[in-house]
């Protein structure tokens, strides 16, 4: 079907099912071992450097707690933008993540303060829990764009897709996507701690992208288990056969419980041993995380100057 | 005066009874030298086509369910009850024994029979069991029968002499090549009768009469051959036999009388199965 | 820029924590003695070929003395040690082993090849979990199946190979000890140096003189062993010619031997397997150890429709991975252990070419001194080839394909060895059938090269006699078990 730029189904909803339960299974044990076995890889010295950088680059610096306020917001923005300010070459981060609300505080400041390559996105349809009509998910996004949000996270019903409504879950995807156009990036939220098992893990991924997702990401950051590395993997690895099969490069977002920089580079060497490194850019790999930054700007500083860090010389959000 | 109707005494292979396909036979006399039956002296070749037949009833009889190998040799049993005097009377005039002697050996044959009979579905259980591996995996142990075993019988005891070394080859699945006692081969070749009208599938006994010497050698070195109870062999070729064996590596044993899980165990293999446990 | 964007700096494991002797002596009834020809060799590193220390060479003088000393420490304090007193031996070993651990792995590495996320992951808590698990059956044996007084052998001549040589020894040693054996233990030729640091934990442990002796040498130390009159019992680990020649010697005395011999097993992939698990599995099955593994899924069966995308998937993961320096905590593939064994290994894969299978080798830089091979598949292979048929021992993988699933199980077991196999499918029914079909000692369902001291591990066929591991493993040294 020419409007998803791929002919994997021919955009029925018993095309789609079939596509979906056709997909080869995950087997839990192999898929966790190969995931922990990756997490043994020691990532030394200059390596480590490189990988620090690389993941401040890619981090979704986040805050989606019903007490933010655009000051929070603002002085987020500012670290994005200088995460160390001692240091310049700290490069920015990936993007601002934030409520709809405080999307036009984020994108206004971010301009002001030179910030204006660094993307916002918006959690939009409901976010976390998707429950709300399509009406209300279409203004939700619509009101996200409108205000500057240049990517837009948004969440899957996933009690549809639990009851095997894939058809519905696809055109919701897919009816946001449309909307988004060229304005805004999409991101597709699956809460994989909600999806139960890694066969679903890889049939809504794959949902996703074939209801054109530019990204797919774990979690909303508010259900745990969230971007646990095996359920990263069994994702890499969508989005690697999914370029075999279509030649389109869609990113991944492992968003939630990544705090340190021992976990951001688990996440990174997964991608390198999966997908291989073409994905090992801020426009196909991003981290969701708030706590996270901090930890690597510290350890940052320790390989630098050769001493353990202390929190005092970080910026508390 | 009736003249009686003498018994052929042939080879038993793949559920037939041939001659021997050299020809040959050898006179059997009692211990007065009366003449009593000219069995047949199986050949190399003879030995050939049996392992042939054991090797192809072996996927059929290993896979039977083990209830049904079970009710097999429990309906040996029951077919030797109903010829007992037959083999009373072969064992009479061959070992030179008393009636009760006789009748003694085929009783404890026909319960041996039945012993390893209700062997069958239990080895597994008694046996096999699953290993708590530290890890998330489901790991089980099973033993399963060899293949094709040679056993040779007992010199003495003609019917209880192989039974000792057949029953418990049979009850777990394994197909046996018989060679029988050289000077006692009647209850050998009178088994085969009681086995063609058992429900045993053919070919998963084989029965050969002759020379030991003769025929041990080719057994031993033969490569479709798995193992070999050699507890009627001569003690002395233990070494010989052993040696020949060791090209595809045999499992070779010798048993005291006993009848034992032992024996069962001997001549199979144990196959361990590993499994993830995960959704 | 994106292709270097994450090369991963080197990570070696520091060796210092391994304190090696330039010369060892034999380690007899609790000492370090000379070995009578007073001959040395040398213990190399095959990542470097440089010497790592100077071993002694047993010979037949040496190997009595090692015999009577087991005898000995049998006779006078073993076989009155209670059950209970000998747990605790191997629970102490056990611990010694675990608090040394580090050591170890890094020694077996420097003397193996093999990279140090095995030795540190597998081998050396493998060994320790073997000890920890025998120790408790010490006490226990009348529990096991085996009648209600089970009766050790009395000395036990062991022979272990150079693939995991910390591994086996403690798969010989630690049942042998449990059941109330004493041991002379002789390591491989290439691979000695993490038993005579075992001696030590012996020495730590203060395990009574004699009940563990340990003589290095070659074949013919072997052969010396095997050959001793006074021993009651073989346990030999190697390849199935040598276990062979071993059957053959013990034949004419009746003592009986356990034979953990070579294989060439099947992995068979089926087109409902779950495919990124598999295709890791596959890896894990030939190219863990190097291939140096007895029962390595040398042979893959791959169901015809899934070929393809089966092998791309393939050839792409083996590209990734790490060949190199065995200490770098990031190498997947060592060193090969030998010389010798790269001669082997290099002349099967030619045979291959010749036969006209098609070789296809992973893209990588091996390093100039030492013996390397890198990760090598050969498709187009057919049951005659010599690839199909005979054991590498190396990183080298045959692919075939079948059809139908009886095909699969047809092609699997067409091999003069038994010792494991592989299935790969998400349909249970067919993963239990196909365990029924496979004549193999060891089925690896959805999972491959795992090893546990509670599994019983063996062969059928021509891969061996009898099992280690487990319930199954004590009758290997029980007298008369079954």
């Amino acid at each position: 079907m020419s409007e998803f730029g791929h002919k994997l189904i021919d955009g029925s909803e018993s095309s789609l099912k079939s596509f979906l339960d056709n997909l080869p299974g995950v087997d839990k044990v192999g898929a966790e071992g190969r995931a922990a076995m990756l997490g043994t890889r020691s990532i030394k010295t200059t390596s480590k450097a490189r990988a620090i950088d690389l993941a401040i680059s890619m981090v979704d610096l986040t805050t989606l707690e019903g007490a933010d306020t655009p000051g929070k917001v603002r002085s987020l923005c500012a670290k994005a933008l200088r995460p160390d300010p001692t240091d310049s070459t700290v490069p920015h981060v990936g993007a601002i993540c934030v409520y709809n609300d405080m999307v036009k505080v984020a994108r206004d400041y971010l301009d002001s303060i030179g910030g204006q390559s660094i993307p916002v996105a918006a959690v939009s349809t409901a976010f976390p829990s998707g429950r709300a009509s399509m009406e209300v998910k279409l203004r939700d996004t619509q009101d996200a764009i409108e205000s500057g949000a240049s990517e837009i996270d948004m969440v899957i019903d996933r009690g549809a897709f639990l009851s095997g409504k894939f058809g519905s879950v696809f055109d919701e995807i897919k009816e946001i996507k449309a909307l988004c156009g060229e304005k805004a990036h999409l991101k597709v939220i699956l809460e994989t701690g909600e999806l139960a098992t890694y066969d679903n893990v890889r049939k809504a991924s794959y949902l996703a992208m074939l209801a054109g997702a530019d990204f797919i990401k774990t979690s909303t950051g508010k259900v745990s288990p969230a971007a646990t590395p095996p359920v990263v993997l069994v994702m890499l690895e969508a989005v690697r056969d999914f370029f075999a099969l279509t030649g389109k490069k869609i990113g991944v977002k492992p968003a939630g419980g990544i705090r340190t920089t021992k976990d951001a580079i688990k996440q990174l060497v997964l991608v390198n041993e999966t997908t291989g490194p073409e994905w090992l850019t801020p426009k196909l790999f991003r981290i969701g995380a708030s706590a996270l930054l901090n930890d690597l700007l510290m350890q940052r500083m320790k390989l630098s100057n050769g001493r353990y860090s202390s929190a005092n010389y970080v910026t508390v959000d | 005066m009736r003249i009686d109707v003498m018994k052929t005494y042939k080879l038993y292979i793949g559920g037939a009874f041939p001659r021997s396909e050299s020809g040959r036979s050898y006179e059997l006399k009692d211990k007065k030298g009366n003449f009593i039956a000219n069995p047949a002296l199986a050949s190399r070749k003879d030995l050939r086509d049996a392992v042939v037949a054991a090797k192809s009833a072996f996927s059929g009889w290993s896979y039977a369910t083990a209830y049904n190998r079970g009710q097999i040799l429990y309906r040996m049993a029951e077919m030797l009850e109903g010829r007992t005097e037959q083999f009373v009377a072969e064992i009479k005039a061959l070992e030179g024994v008393t009636d009760s002697v006789a009748r003694k050996q085929v009783q404890d044959s026909i319960d041996l029979w039945v012993w390893y009979a209700g062997w069958s579905d239990k080895i597994s259980t008694t046996s096999g069991g699953t290993n708590p591996i530290a890890g998330p995996y489901y790991n089980f142990t099973i033993p399963e029968p060899l293949g094709v075993v040679g056993v040779i019988a007992d010199e003495k005891e003609s019917l209880l002499g192989l039974t000792r070394g057949l029953a418990p080859v049979i009850a777990s699945g394994n197909t046996a090549v018989l060679i029988a006692s050289e000077k006692l081969p009647l209850s050998a070749i009178s088994l085969a009768e009681v086995i063609a009208t058992s429900d045993l599938p053919s070919g998963v006994v084989n029965i050969l009469t002759g020379s030991k010497s003769e025929l041990i050698p080719w057994l031993a070195s033969h490569m479709e051959v798995d193992g070999i109870d050699i507890s009627g062999a001569d003690k002395k070729l233990d070494g010989e036999i052993k040696k020949a064996g060791t090209e595809n590596l045999k499992r070779i044993y010798r048993f005291e009388k006993d009848a034992s899980l032992k024996r069962i165990l001997s001549f199979m293999e144990y196959k361990t199965v590993w499994h993830p446990i995960g959704i | 820029m994106t292709a270097d964007i994450f090369e991963y700096s080197p990570a070696p494991e520091s060796r210092a924590i391994v304190k090696l002797k330039s010369e060892y002596g034999l380690f007899i009834n609790g000492k370090w003695v000379s070995p009578q020809s007073k001959k040395k060799f040398s213990s190399i590193n095959p990542a470097t070929e440089e010497v790592l220390a100077k071993v002694s060479q047993g010979n037949q003088v040496d190997v009595d003395k090692a015999v009577k000393a087991a005898r000995a420490a049998y006779n006078k304090v073993w076989s009155k040690t209670k059950p209970k007193e000998r747990a605790k031996y191997l629970f102490r070993i056990a611990r010694l082993l675990q608090e040394r651990a580090r050591e170890f792995a890094v020694l077996e590495s420097l003397d193996n090849g093999k990279p140090i996320r095995e030795t540190r992951d597998v081998d050396v808590p493998l060994s320790a979990a073997h000890f920890f698990y025998h120790a408790g059956w010490a006490d226990k044996l009348e529990y096991a199946g085996y009648g209600d007084n089970p009766k050790p052998y009395g000395v036990v001549a062991q022979i272990i190979p150079w693939n995991f040589p910390l591994l086996m020894l403690a798969w010989k040693v630690a049942p042998a000890l449990a059941t109330g054996n004493t041991v002379v233990l002789k390591p491989a030729e290439t691979t000695p140096l993490t038993a005579l640091l075992f001696a030590e934990i012996c020495e730590q442990a203060e395990l009574p003189a004699g009940v563990v002796n340990i003589v290095t040498g070659d074949g013919t130390t072997g052969a010396a062993l095997v050959n001793h009159r006074d021993i009651d019992k073989v346990a030999f680990t190697g390849s199935t010619e040598v276990g062979k020649l071993i059957a053959t010697s013990i034949a004419d005395r009746g003592i009986p031997a356990t034979l953990e011999l070579g294989g060439k097993g099947a992995n068979i992939v089926f087109d409902d397997a779950p495919i990124d698990e598999a295709v890791e599995g596959i890896i894990n099955g030939i190219f863990f150890n190097q291939g140096h593994v007895c029962c390595a899924g040398s042979r893959l069966l791959l169901q015809e429709s899934i070929v393809d995308d089966f092998l791309t998937k393939l050839q792409s993961r083996m590209a990734k991975i790490r060949v190199g320096d065995p200490l770098d905590k990031n190498t997947d593939l060592g060193a090969i252990n030998s010389s010798a064994q790269l001669t082997k290994i290099k002349e099967l894969s030619e045979s291959g070419t010749k036969e006209g299978a098609n070789i296809w080798s992973a893209p990588c830089t091996l390093p100039t001194k030492g013996f390397w091979y890198p990760p090598t598949i050969f498709t187009g292979v057919t049951a005659a080839h010599r690839i199909a048929r005979e054991e590498i021992f190396g990183p080298v993988l045959s692919v075939l394909t079948f059809r139908t699933p009886q095909e699969a199980m047809e092609k699997a077991n067409n091999t003069p060895y038994g010792l494991s196999a592989g299935i790969w499918t998400e349909k249970g029914s067919k993963i239990l059938w196909a365990a029924q079909q496979l004549k193999a000692g060891v089925i690896w369902a959805n999972t491959f090269n795992k090893f546990d001291p509670a599994s019983p591990f063996g062969g059928y066929k021509e891969s061996g006699w009898g099992r280690e591991g487990g319930r199954h493993g004590l009758a290997a040294y029980i007298k008369g078990a079954k």
